[in-house]
């Protein structure tokens, strides 16, 4: 390791080099905390449990989704289809639990069924992204298009478009209840984020993850079961849409199949763009996705506090992404 | 190399799977328009066939400056909020007459363009970011330009009648999309910086060899799809008498959906317009058909499950292409 530090290239662009390497390694996290900082000045009440709490619900869904767009994306594809998978998950498990679709009595086992079978069915559909990809070598954008066009068609079919209302504290309880007093939505994004974290650092799988997007036919040629891992991420990233699906309607006591889940596809990959994964592939920087999708968040509470119109945070949003992936780029050619 | 020297010298009719798919997507058109010749009784009526024209020409324009850009390899996400902005735009500029609502909203749509254009050869950020980024700039400039509200045109000029009137008993719309059609065909077919495009899909670093100018067609296809987009909004906004800032949302998928269908590959490097046109009245016609079926009145379809055959359809053609491509390779 030494001998290669030490053949360094000149000093006037090391330092430059340095400088973008250090932006991109710290740049999400300097924002942030540029962040914090500047609300702590600027916005009225900004330290209060109110505020975190806000925050942190609203963004809790946003990370589940991203965390599983991280992985997709560390293959070198993408996942158009997670707002739709969200619509479909959050369709369904009213209609369990409202004991529409099972003959089933006990309320118990409605509930525990309305958690897992609306998760199998889109991660069922994942699967069949992941088919497309791997089985037909399909683009990953198109192949997914056709779930983000056919899915929340499927959502507004089952549902007849209509809005479904309930009230049903064991199913909400995900997002309505609290664990140790940390609102459960947000107990369940950090365990989904550490798993991630751990499943990305720790486990073969992870790392066959990782070499499959760094150079596929590399990977192939190295044993690494390139369509298994593949289909493997994408059914993952349906999975995890399918319980921040869940986790929307429980919040919302109500499942909207035209609302649930839309524009989501994006909110996740501007996370994961400004958390510092090259959406080339071939990197998977989890907890840089959380730190992007907190600082994508307190953009747009920072200037919804201080009266500054939604539509205006659009356009902010768009200029962070960019020079996100601007630093990025010139961090990796460096 | 020997195949971008093929594709700038390749004669106007090759024989490739990407000549196979078009021929696909023009037989079911035709079929699916003798389908509904037969099954329906007004279905080849002037009325249904010039409201439906009327109607989908902004698809198809939108279609159209989305299959320049994926020819390139590259990929237009914006066109849904350009068309938006556009909108909006040409509503509060019709006050003043027809054209300057038209120029306005063309204007906007060439900025946007531009700005993607700059940001994805300058800058060098994937095409897939870059228009996502100015997407969500599109849409906020929108809302910002129209405080949340659809804005309403002016009746007391000619706006109205670019997206409502008829000329020689042929939708104004139509006319427009049938216009830039006519030129994209013959830019693309017939003209030497259209055999760039293509040759730049083919390979950018090899069209870059051989001194063709790389950026600035890249450049110039961004701006002319901008365009396109906004002449959409320009359109939608006269048609439904108001800018409406909220509007466009999915039309870059459709759009893409319509090209894809159309025979041409994501991969860039061959395309077609005219299959592109058939592509997009494809996918229109599924909703046009649906409400006829339901108007027979033995089933009843909800419009919902439009976007379950138009996905069902997209599913069908990419995986027959990806088998043509399979067997061309072999």
């Amino acid at each position: 390791m030494t001998t290669i530090e030490t053949s360094s290239p000149p000093a006037v662009r090391s330092s430059r080099v340095n400088a973008a390497k250090l932006l991109s390694r710290y740049g999400t996290f300097a924002a942030f905390i540029a962040l914090l900082i500047f609300n702590l000045i600027v916005t009225p009440n900004f330290v209060s449990w109110q505020t975190l709490n806000v925050n942190l619900t609203q963004v809790a869904t946003i990370v589940i989704v991203a965390v599983g767009m991280t992985l997709v994306i560390a293959t070198g594809g993408i996942d158009l289809s997670v707002g739709s998978l969200m619509a479909i998950a959050g369709a369904a498990a009213p209609m369990i639990f409202m004991g529409q679709l099972l003959p089933i009595e006990n309320m118990g086992i409605l509930i525990i069924l309305s958690f897992i079978l609306p998760i199998l069915l889109v991660m069922a559909f994942g699967w069949f992204n992941g088919f497309l990809v791997t089985r037909f070598s399909i683009q990953p954008i198109v192949a997914t298009l056709v779930l983000f066009i056919a899915g929340r068609g499927l959502a507004q079919v089952a549902t007849n478009g209509n809005l479904q209302v309930f009230k049903n504290p064991d199913f909400q309880f995900i997002a309505m209840g609290r664990i140790a007093g940390i609102p459960a939505q947000v107990v369940v994004m950090i365990i989904v984020a550490i798993l991630a974290h751990c499943l990305i650092r720790y486990t073969v799988i992870g790392r066959q993850i990782i070499a499959v997007g760094g150079n596929e036919k590399a990977a192939r040629l190295t044993g690494i079961p390139v369509r298994r891992v593949k289909t493997f991420v994408y059914v993952i990233s349906g999975a995890l849409a399918g319980l921040a699906g869940l986790i929307v309607v429980a919040r919302n006591s109500a499942s909207d199949a035209n609302l649930v889940g839309l524009g989501m596809e994006l909110d996740a990959i501007a996370a994961v763009a400004v958390g510092g994964s090259l959406l080339t592939g071939g990197r998977a920087n989890i907890l840089g996705t959380v730190l992007g999708a907190f600082v994508i968040q307190l953009v747009r509470y920072t200037l919804l506090a201080n009266g500054v119109p939604d539509a205006a945070a659009l356009i902010v949003k768009a200029g962070l992404i960019i020079v996100a992936v601007f630093i990025q780029q010139r961090a990796d050619k460096a | 190399m020997t195949s971008m020297l093929k594709t700038l010298s390749r004669p106007f009719v090759a024989k490739s799977s990407g000549d196979l798919a078009r021929l696909g997507v023009l037989l079911a058109l035709a079929g699916l328009i003798l389908f509904g010749a037969l099954r329906y009784d007004n279905f080849i009526s002037p009325f249904n066939i010039l409201s439906f024209l009327r109607y989908n020409s902004m698809f198809a324009l939108i279609a159209l400056g989305m299959a320049f850009v994926i020819i390139t390899g590259g990929i237009d996400l914006s066109v849904g909020g350009v068309a938006a902005m556009a909108s909006v735009v040409a509503a509060y500029l019709s006050l003043y007459g027809w054209f300057p609502g038209l120029a306005g909203g063309v204007l906007a749509g060439l900025v946007a363009g531009s700005i993607n254009g700059v940001i994805t050869t300058r800058l060098r950020i994937q095409p897939f970011i870059a228009t996502l980024a100015m997407m969500l700039a599109a849409y906020g400039t929108a809302l910002l330009l129209a405080n949340n509200q659809s804005v309403s045109v002016s009746y007391d000029t000619a706006f109205t009648m670019i997206g409502q009137d008829d000329f020689l008993g042929f939708p104004i719309p139509g006319w427009i999309a049938g216009f830039a059609y006519v030129l994209g065909w013959i830019f693309l077919e017939r003209h030497p910086a259209g055999r760039h495009v293509l040759a730049i899909g083919d390979g950018e670093a090899t069209a870059n060899l051989m001194g063709l100018k790389v950026e600035r067609t890249l450049f110039a296809v961004y701006a002319l799809s901008g365009v396109l987009a906004g002449l959409a909004g320009v359109i939608l906004a006269s048609q439904f008498g108001a800018g409406q800032p909220t509007e466009g949302v999915g039309w870059e998928l459709f759009a893409i959906a319509s090209v894809v269908v159309g025979g041409t590959l994501l991969t860039g490097g061959s395309g077609s317009v005219g299959a592109t046109l058939a592509g997009a009245l494809l996918l229109a016609m599924v909703f046009n058909i649906l409400n006829f079926e339901n108007g027979l009145g033995w089933i009843s379809l909800s419009a919902y499950w439009q976007s379950v055959i138009r996905g069902v359809f997209l599913l069908i053609v990419v995986v027959l292409q990806a088998g043509l491509m399979k067997k061309t390779e072999a």
